[in-house]
């Protein structure tokens, strides 16, 4: 980066960039383009044509789609997704958070130790717990229910949360926490008063992660889900793939799966930073 | 207040924080880990749990049996057993999965970071479309999509007919190249690896870069002596946590292959085939063997991964 011509080249190569990165970026996001502006063509143009700009528009595949499976609308469905997700965010919130506090600013016998085994868990791949924990949630009769997603959230198995609180409680400043203690605040206190309102941004992160995880979680849906009636969205949407991958309303599918990513959507953007933060501290740090 | 009292309070207090934690570590970790390794042994069926027997290592010789040319074998305890004809396809399935998309999906995620990288303006706009992908990747949704732009009459084939091709496959029923459309639909998620990459570069001194260009260092040598070094430990940390994602895949494979794994098993995923085995067929104490080898194959790779990164990865440069 000599001086002199400097300038120029500069704005030829940022320009060339920006060319570069739209036009990637266009054939990034087209998939997902397609899939919504397919959701309003009517059933038999979505297979004969690519283009963005559909030549007829119609709420048909929106009204067939909504109609769910085996007499349980979408409704329905979202209705169960969006519960079971203020569940698990309230169970993370709870769990997870306390047991970072621990981690991060109090000290115990222990706390290396224990310490280590939260981080190893966090390595550890899930499916090595999968048939012991089915085998026991059966015995507990939950299979079927809600409660082997959800009574695991308020238990802090997910370590990267653990993780993510840990790291952001460590940096806060100390002074706080001792005028609190000075004051007479206990521990409880100074965990519910300070350290609380002050995590605020990891707790949305962890908030917002599992928010997006449970709402697509696939594998514990299709475990512990038995009945229509309680199928989330992420599972109801599988019952539009036959056994043999065939797809029978495929304009159903295509409006039905557009509908599901609309949380997703407006959460990132709406929340963009706190996405940034969550993988970038976790990554960084690690 | 005596010394004692106060030692007691603390531990306790923090330990009441703690015992969420403990309690799920204690029932939902360690326990089921060592149940499973117990099941690993045995022939637990999930419908017939009482007539459960100990076999020994039979479950492991019905993995790897047929590489040695066994197609049937008595276990330890005289039970007449087959060996599982899919396992060793899911088991290279996975393989060539994980060992094409992690690095295609890495570099993908260097190169678009050091693009972004420039001071450029409306980055934060592009690096926020370039993780939609990311963001919607892993839902049913996008697989149901997947299924439908690769398929014979599918979008993808649309575009390669107007560009001229003629007898297009139809990619997600070919065996010859489901998996790739899998691999493709993986590396399309690039966007978490590509934002710490970023992060990873802005930490990088600006100054390194002038110094080396004065010294008369083209582009292409800062990048291998200056930016890969320094953000190696960010790549480290990025290639182990993509490798223990995409050996766990599951979702798109299962969507993508009707709950299957696709025509003549060519994306049977290891994690796709486990839930075959332990859910479809019961075979509970299968699936669990199935587990334990998954974890010592990631275990293994992991360490590896670390042992190797002696001589790739620097750390304490700079700051």
């Amino acid at each position: 980066m000599g001086p002199g011509n400097n300038k120029t080249s500069t704005v030829v190569r940022h320009t060339l960039t920006h060319i570069f990165i739209i036009a990637l970026g266009l054939v990034m996001i087209y998939p997902i383009a397609w899939m919504i502006v397919s959701s309003f063509k009517p059933n038999n143009l979505i297979f004969s044509d690519p283009g963005l700009i559909p030549k007829a528009v119609t709420f048909e595949n929106y009204i067939t789609g909504w109609k769910g499976y085996a007499g349980t609308s979408f409704g329905r469905f979202f209705a169960n997704s969006l519960v079971m997700c203020a569940v698990a965010i309230v169970g993370n919130l709870i769990s997870c958070s306390m047991a970072a506090y621990a981690f991060a600013r109090l000290r115990f016998v222990g706390r290396s130790f224990w310490f280590a085994v939260m981080m190893t868990t966090l390595m550890l791949p899930g499916h090595i717990t999968l048939v012991p924990r089915y085998i026991l949630f059966n015995t507990f009769d939950w299979v079927g229910s809600y409660r082997p997603i959800l009574v695991p959230k308020f238990l802090a198995t997910d370590a990267f949360f653990v993780f993510l609180l840990v790291q952001f409680m460590r940096s806060l400043p100390k002074e706080l926490e001792e005028a609190a203690i000075i004051d007479g605040c206990g521990k409880v206190g100074v965990f519910l008063r300070i350290i609380l309102p002050l995590a605020f941004p990891a707790l949305v992160t962890t908030a917002l992660f599992t928010f997006l995880w449970t709402w697509d979680d696939f594998f514990n849906h299709l475990l512990y889900l038995t009945r229509p009636e309680t199928f989330t969205v992420s599972r109801a949407l599988r019952t539009f793939v036959g056994d043999a991958g065939a797809v029978s309303n495929w304009g159903g599918a295509l409006a039905m799966s557009t509908l599901s990513i609309i949380p997703a959507f407006v959460l990132f953007f709406s929340l963009q930073r706190y996405f940034v933060q969550g993988i970038t501290t976790t990554g960084l740090k690690g | 207040m005596s010394n004692a009292t106060r030692f007691f309070r603390r531990n306790a207090v923090a330990y009441m924080f703690l015992t969420p934690w403990l309690i799920g570590f204690f029932v939902l970790t360690l326990y089921p880990m060592f149940y499973s390794l117990r099941l690993s042994f045995t022939d637990y069926d999930f419908t017939k749990p009482d007539a459960t027997q100990w076999i020994g290592l039979g479950n492991y010789q019905k993995m790897f049996g047929s590489l040695f040319g066994q197609s049937e074998f008595v276990a330890s305890t005289g039970k007449a057993m087959r060996v599982d004809r899919y396992y060793i396809k899911s088991l290279s399935v996975t393989f060539t999965y994980v060992f094409v998309s992690v690095p295609l999906k890495l570099i993908f995620a260097l190169a678009i970071a050091i693009l972004m990288n420039q001071r450029l303006r409306g980055v934060s706009f592009y690096r926020a479309v370039y993780y939609v992908p990311t963001l919607l990747g892993g839902s049913v949704a996008i697989a149901v999509l997947w299924r439908k732009l690769f398929e014979k009459e599918g979008l993808v084939n649309e575009f390669l007919g107007a560009l001229g091709f003629t007898n297009l496959p139809g990619w997600i029923t070919d065996p010859r190249y489901s998996l790739w459309t899998l691999i493709l639909l993986s590396v399309w998620q690039f966007g978490s690896s590509m934002i710490i990459f970023l992060a990873g570069l802005k930490q990088i001194p600006q100054e390194y870069y002038e110094a080396a260009s004065v010294d008369g260092a083209g582009k292409v040598r800062q990048f291998f002596a200056i930016t890969i070094p320094l953000l190696s430990p960010v790549i480290l940390f990025n290639l182990v946590m993509q490798m223990i994602g995409a050996f766990q895949s599951f979702t798109q494979a299962y969507i993508i292959g009707g709950g299957r794994g696709g025509v003549l098993n060519s994306t049977l995923f290891y994690t796709l085939h486990m839930y075959i085995q332990g859910w479809t067929y019961h075979q509970m104490g299968y699936a669990s063997a199935m587990a334990w080898v998954l974890l010592i194959i990631i275990g293994l790779l992991t360490a590896v991964i670390f042992l190797s990164s002696k001589w790739w990865v620097s750390y304490g440069t700079g700051e």
